[in-house]
Formats: C-alpha cells, structure tokens, sequence
C-alpha cells in the first residue's frame, strides 16, 4: 500500500502545528520522519491514522482517502506503535494479543500469536501481566501486538525510545528482517538517527510543522556537507530559517 | 518543614484545579447537592413520618433500584476510563472498530458488572432486612429495564465528556448520578419538590420508575403506562447519549485527544 499526503495542515487554535506537508511513499517502502520535538511528526501521524482530523489537505492510503473511505477497511490493514501508548495492564500479554486480534479479525488467531510469539521472543512471558514486564518487553509486546494483523501500511513511533543497546538492536535486527519476508510500507518517526539510516529508504525532515528537506539518507548528508545524518539534523534543527 | 516545598507541592494542585472547569465545578458540587437531596428528605419524613409506617422496605428497595441504576453507569465509565488509566486509548481508536461497536461493547459489559455487584446486595438485603425486591413481581423486569436503558445513556453522555476532555472529566463520571438523585424522586414522592423543579423531575424517568415502585409497594396495583413512559423517556435519553458520544468523537478527532489524552 502506498502513502499519499496532499497539502497537509493542521490548526489547534491559533497554532500551526503541520503547515502543508506533501509526500508520496511508494508500497514496501520505509520512510522516516525526522525533527525536533513538537516539529509535528506526532500529529501527522495522528492524521494518517485518522485519528487527527486535519485542517486541510489530504490523506490517500492506496488511493483511499483516509477521512473518506470506509474506515474499518483500511484500519484492518494498518497498525501503530508507539512507546507512548500501551496494553491494559491488567491482562497478560497473550490476552492482549488475542484482544486486538480479535478486532483486527485475525484468522487463525491462536496460531498467529504463537508465530508472533515465537518471533519476537516472547514466549516465557505470555502469561505474566503486561504491566509487570520491563519496558524492553513491553516494547516487544507493543511490536507483537502491532504486527498481528500481518499489517501492510506500518506507523512506527519511536520504536526504541528509552530501550538499551542491547534490546534496541534486537527491535531494529527484528524489523529489517520482517521488512525483507513481507510486502509492508512503513513510516518511522524516530530520533535515533542510526536506526532511520538503517530502516529507512528515505527521509523527511520536519522543523516547525513544516518539510524542511527530504532524500536518501546519503544524499541529505552529502547536500548539507556533513558526515552523519545526526550532524545534517543537528545543522537543519539549529539553522534559524529551518532551510539549512 | 520546608515552606518553599509545601507551596510547591500545593501549586501542582492548584494549577490543575485552576486550569479545569470539571475540577472546579466537582468541588462546587458536592455540598450543594447534599444538601438538595437531604433537605427534600428531612422535608418529606417531617411532614409525612406515617407514609412508610406500614411498608417495611420501601427504602431499601428505592436504594437498591437506584444502586442498579449508579452501577450500570458507574460501570460504563469506569471501563472507558480504564483504558484511558491504561494509556490503551489510542490503540482502540487504531483499530477497526465501529463506534457503535464500541458502544454496544460497552453496553453489553456495563450489565455484567451491574450484576456481579447487585445480586449479592438483593440476596442480603432478604435475611438480613426481610426487604426482597423480588416483590414487586413481574413489573420490576420492566423497571429495571428502564433504570438500565436511563443508566447507560448517562454513562454515555458522562464517556462523551471524557472523551471530549479527557480525565478532568472524570470527577463528572462520579458525580453525575447524584446529580440526579434530588430530581429523581428515589426516596420521596415527587409532591415534595416546589412545583418548579417538578416540571424538570418529569423530564426524567426516575420519577416514573419509582413513583411505580411506591405505588406497587405501597397500594399493591401496577400502573402499566406509567412504567412504557419511563422506558420511552429513558429511550429518548439513550439516542441523546448516542448523539453527544459520536460528536464528541468528531470533537476529538479535530481537537486532537485521541492521540495524547491526558492529565
């Protein structure tokens, strides 16, 4: 599935926080979405999962209009993560798998979250509640339960903030490697500039609501005469007229 | 005793009572409308003591009916604020899920909980109390029917809110139903309210619900039409309940909390 986004904005009151964004992402393709904080990368994802209703412009997920087309339809081929938002507490790990499988209607349920389960090494803690897992598990849990619908448009929000070195590397390493078996396009938001030059295909940069530049990870280093995409975003991010 | 640290640890209340009106009217509340209840009651017990005399449980089934009628809605909002407790909230609104699918969810477990909690509170109340709600025999189906329709359209409404503004609302959630409760007529007929607040007491079918129960307790007959009415207002309150979720969902959507509710 590709992504669409025309002319783009939202208002909250009297600010901007996206000011006419455009971008088009070809299918089983990664693009990252990077900028400083509150740059709009949060709520223009809220707008592709149409959980934002923008000001104006729109969003096409393979040619559907995301305010316009049946809903249900399109959301049961995408999914989210996001450090940010978690999984009742409460319940164990495989009840909230069979949750949300349930209504992203999964076939064959009890077998996806054992293949799910497996994969993402989550099987010694299925039946510990959620909210007693450390937060590396957690973020695990978070993946598993956004992959369980076997999701062809993929939004990834920060996907390892706040993770170790050591779990970090297993959460990229885990999705490259579903990235190479299956057909999905996946939009990461993330400040961790390894983890965008090795998952994505390209980038956007975001600074105020606004794209400020966009390209291959190698061509916005080599255009903005710095060594490493954490030096060309520090150059964007500090540069006062946001075009660096 | 560090003052400085007292005064900082108060203005993180303060802030947040100064910057939400729920919190703000929540506090406003609570004693005006205890003394709006317990003043109509002390009112109708110092005119009318020999009312009851004769009818041992009219209370206690007046408190039990209205306890039905707090549970199914309590229950309502405590399962949406649950997942907003949670930091779920997001992952809902994500997924395919219709709002009326939501809805009916939240429906179809609001009556399961209202009962874990009220069967064991009927069987007491009958060795403990002799007082049996059973009593009211065939009518109180449709009683409860009522209080459960009327229960749910509240509990939606008060979800609409917290939808709409997130869990500064919550202390509405709380205190919605006693809200109610003086205009509801639940332990006292509705003569007893000046004949302004009457008019506002039809409005809603608390007032029919339990002017029926007295009645069938008090005079052992049953008026029918009296409880349709009850259900027909409780209906009309379901569909307004409906319509404030969904536009307070299209209110959320453009204000932006379905993606960052918080505090």
């Amino acid at each position: 599935m590709n992504i669409y986004v025309k002319n783009l904005s939202k208002k909250f009151n009297n600010y901007v926080a996206v000011n006419n964004i455009n971008f088009f992402l070809n299918k089983n393709k990664t693009l990252g979405i990077l900028g400083p904080n509150g740059c709009g990368k949060t709520t223009s994802i809220g707008m592709m999962l149409g959980l934002i209703t923008p000001s104006s412009g729109e969003v096409f997920i393979n040619d559907q209009d995301v305010n316009k087309a049946n809903r249900n339809d399109l959301l049961s081929k995408m999914n989210f993560a996001s450090p940010y938002i978690e999984l009742p507490k409460k319940l164990t790990v495989k009840q909230n798998l069979e949750i949300y499988g349930r209504l992203y209607g999964v076939k064959n349920l009890k077998d996806r979250v054992s293949e799910i389960s497996e994969d993402l090494d989550l099987i010694n803690f299925l039946n510990k509640k959620t909210g007693e897992l450390s937060s590396g598990q957690k973020n695990r849990v978070s993946l598993a339960k956004s992959l369980i619908n076997k999701p062809e448009v993929l939004f990834l929000d920060e996907p390892t903030a706040s993770l170790d070195p050591d779990i970090g590397d297993f959460v990229r390493n885990y999705i490259e490697a579903y990235k190479s078996k299956n057909n999905i396009t996946i939009l990461l938001a993330s400040h961790n500039m390894k983890e965008v030059e090795r998952l994505c295909d390209t980038v956007i940069m975001m600074k105020k609501g606004e794209i400020v530049d966009r390209g291959t990870c190698k061509d916005l280093i080599k255009r903005h005469g710095r060594n490493n995409l954490e030096d060309t975003f520090l150059k964007i991010a500090r540069s006062n007229d946001g075009l660096a | 005793m560090d003052w400085h640290k007292i005064y900082g640890l108060s203005l993180r209340h303060i802030y947040l009572i100064k910057s939400s009106f729920p919190r703000i009217l929540d506090l406003i509340y609570w004693p005006s409308i205890q003394v709006f209840l317990w003043g109509f009651i002390s009112e109708f017990f110092t005119v009318n003591s020999a009312y009851y005399s004769n009818t041992v449980g009219i209370i206690l089934t007046a408190a039990i009916l209205y306890d039905f009628l707090f549970r199914s809605s309590i229950s309502y909002n405590m399962m949406f604020l649950e997942e907003i407790w949670s930091r779920n909230f997001t992952n809902l609104f994500i997924a395919p899920i219709k709002i009326s699918e939501i809805i009916a969810a939240l429906t179809m477990t609001a009556i399961l909980r209202t009962l874990i909690g009220l069967i064991p509170a009927v069987l007491v109340a009958i060795p403990l109390f002799g007082v049996s709600i059973f009593n009211l025999g065939i009518p109180l189906i449709f009683l409860l029917i009522s209080l459960y329709i009327f229960g749910i359209s509240l509990g939606l409404m008060v979800t609409a809110g917290l939808l709409r503004f997130g869990p500064s609302f919550e202390n509405i959630a709380w205190a919605s139903l006693f809200f109610l409760a003086p205009f509801g007529c639940i332990y006292y007929p509705i003569d007893i309210l000046p004949n302004s607040l009457q008019i506002i007491a039809k409005c809603l079918p608390l007032v029919h619900i339990f002017e029926e129960m007295r009645n069938i307790l008090v005079n052992t007959t049953v008026n029918y039409l009296e409880i349709f009415k009850s259900i027909v207002i409780s209906f009309l309150y379901f569909i307004l309940g409906v319509i404030i979720f969904y536009s307070a969902y299209y209110g959320a959507k453009k204000k932006g909390t379905l993606i960052n509710i918080g505090e």
